[in-house]
């Protein structure tokens, strides 16, 4: 017997669900088997007062960017190359770059 | 019942039919409805988890961690500090830190030394982190030589490995004890890094604070709340700049679609036409559309979200770790324990599933009112 295009639509999109369906309960099943390392990732942290993820280690602003001083995207000297990417996705705020008003056209050449 | 069902059913043979019709056509427009889907069911599901991981870990942290500022910078605690702030009411706990940084040449990669007041290590011995007994093959019993910041060569033994379930928060960590530390930075008696406090009661952290600064101008208050925000916006700020680089294909495809769901070929049309004109209702019409929308947009919606997930949490997302992670000579490495944040999937599928269901439905509403003679004739 020829199965109704319907039916399989219905079987496909059933199976896409249950699929669907399934990540919820891998997710649910892989948090209960990893519980003991997760307890165990903030016993340690609790212990020995980790306040940061061991994530970017090359500069004390990206090892612990919760501690970092406040100055830190310009921490070398204050016209340093920004280290982050902020600096080319945003322009400056327009009061720091508004200049003065330029005096010099007023000014009579002198004869 | 059975009737208006297998009407339903009727109506998706039919919808299912005049798809097959155009089958390049429209499995192109699901692979890359499912792949927009897939994509930013990715960049979701990973940073949720990456999010949820860092609050986890980091919601034991130090309630309050005070810092001393000299000129806009980071400065060692002097002695007295511990006493003044003995002082203030509400502080329920005080522990000078002692921790700084070690830029290792060999490896090229910058390790936290630090002596935890928490745990004994004895003198002339570390305990590492995972990430440098990997690098620098470490095990028990090894020795290990470091040049002092001074130039002089510090030996030690290494009595431990800190756990790989704790390598997200503990990879580049070097354990010693004060008497090492302080020898080895050369830290003048009696100064801290910085120091950690807990608070009698939580609702006064806030209060305390405020004190704390107050009584000690120079310092720097940070606040565990302050902790949890930065990690959260930092992978909100990954996130965001994922999103803003695919922001091109999506809108790539939301044009693609709503060329495809709004504007009615001339087949289409005719199609229209000649289903009126042999007695089907504007409102069957609608419905077959209808079906035909939904069943595109839900099996697209369906496949990414499963394929998504299989990526990132079966097979370590390959495609937008380097992005959404970060990079580091020592990394850490970690598997990610799946977190679903069910209003992000439900945000997900309203925004990918519903424009394009009423993106199917307006023109199709237009053309099923229209006259059938004249439907056909255009």
């Amino acid at each position: 017997m020829k199965l109704r295009s319907s039916t399989l639509a219905f079987v496909a999109l059933g199976l896409a669900a249950a699929g669907f369906a399934a990540t919820f309960v891998d997710a649910a099943w892989q948090r209960e088997r990893d519980a003991i390392q997760i307890a165990e990732r903030s016993a340690l942290a609790a212990r020995l007062g980790l306040t940061d993820l061991a994530l970017f280690t090359e500069a004390r602003y990206t090892r612990h960017p919760s501690q970092a001083d406040l100055h830190s995207a310009f921490q070398d000297h204050p016209v340093a190359l920004e280290h982050f990417p902020t600096g080319s996705l945003l322009p400056p705020p327009a009061s720091l770059v508004s200049h003065h008003e330029r005096l010099d056209r007023k000014a009579a050449p002198p004869d | 019942m059975n009737a208006w069902i297998e009407k339903q059913r009727h109506l998706i043979d039919f919808t299912l039919a005049s798809l097959a019709r155009r089958k390049a056509k429209n499995l192109g427009l699901l692979l890359v409805y499912a792949l927009l889907v897939f994509v930013l069911a990715s960049v979701a599901l990973y940073t949720h988890a990456l999010r949820q991981e860092a609050a986890q870990v980091l919601k034991q942290s130090p309630e309050i961690v005070l810092q001393r500022m000299v000129a806009g910078r980071h400065d060692l605690i002097p002695p007295g500090y511990l006493e003044k702030i003995g002082r203030i009411r509400g502080v329920q706990s005080i522990e000078g830190r002692l921790w700084g940084y070690y830029y290792d040449p060999v490896v090229k990669a910058n390790y936290t030394f630090m002596a935890p007041a928490a745990e004994a290590v004895k003198p002339g011995t570390l305990v590492v982190g995972p990430a440098v007994a990997r690098s620098r093959g470490l095990a028990p019993g090894n020795t290990i030589s470091f040049r002092a910041y001074s130039g002089k060569l510090f030996s030690f033994t290494v009595v431990g490995v800190l756990p790989h379930a704790s390598e997200l928060v503990s990879a580049d960590l070097v354990l010693m004890g004060e008497a090492d530390f302080r020898a080895f930075f050369e830290y003048p008696a009696g100064q801290h890094t910085d120091i950690a406090l807990s608070v009698a009661n939580p609702l006064e952290v806030r209060t305390v604070a405020a004190k704390l600064a107050s009584a000690l101008p120079d310092s720097r208050p940070i606040l565990r709340e302050e902790v949890l925000r930065t990690y959260a916006s930092v992978f909100d700020w990954r996130e965001g700049i994922v999103l803003a680089l695919l922001s091109a294909a999506i809108f790539a495809f939301a044009i693609l679609a709503w060329e495809k769901a709004s504007g009615l070929s001339a087949e289409e049309k005719r199609e229209i036409g000649i289903l009126k004109a042999i007695g089907w209702e504007t409102g069957d019409v609608i419905k077959m559309k209808l079906w035909e929308g939904g069943l595109i947009s839900l099996t697209a919606f369906l496949a990414g979200f499963v394929a998504a997930y299989l990526q990132v949490f079966r097979f370590g997302a390959p495609l937008f770790e380097p992005v959404l992670k970060g990079w580091a000579v020592l990394y850490p490495r970690f598997e990610l324990v799946p977190a679903i944040d069910g209003l992000q999937v439900a945000t997900l599928f309203f925004f990918t599933v519903f424009p394009y269901m009423a993106a199917v439905l307006v023109p199709i509403w237009r053309a099923a009112i229209t006259d059938p003679d004249s439907a056909m004739r255009s």
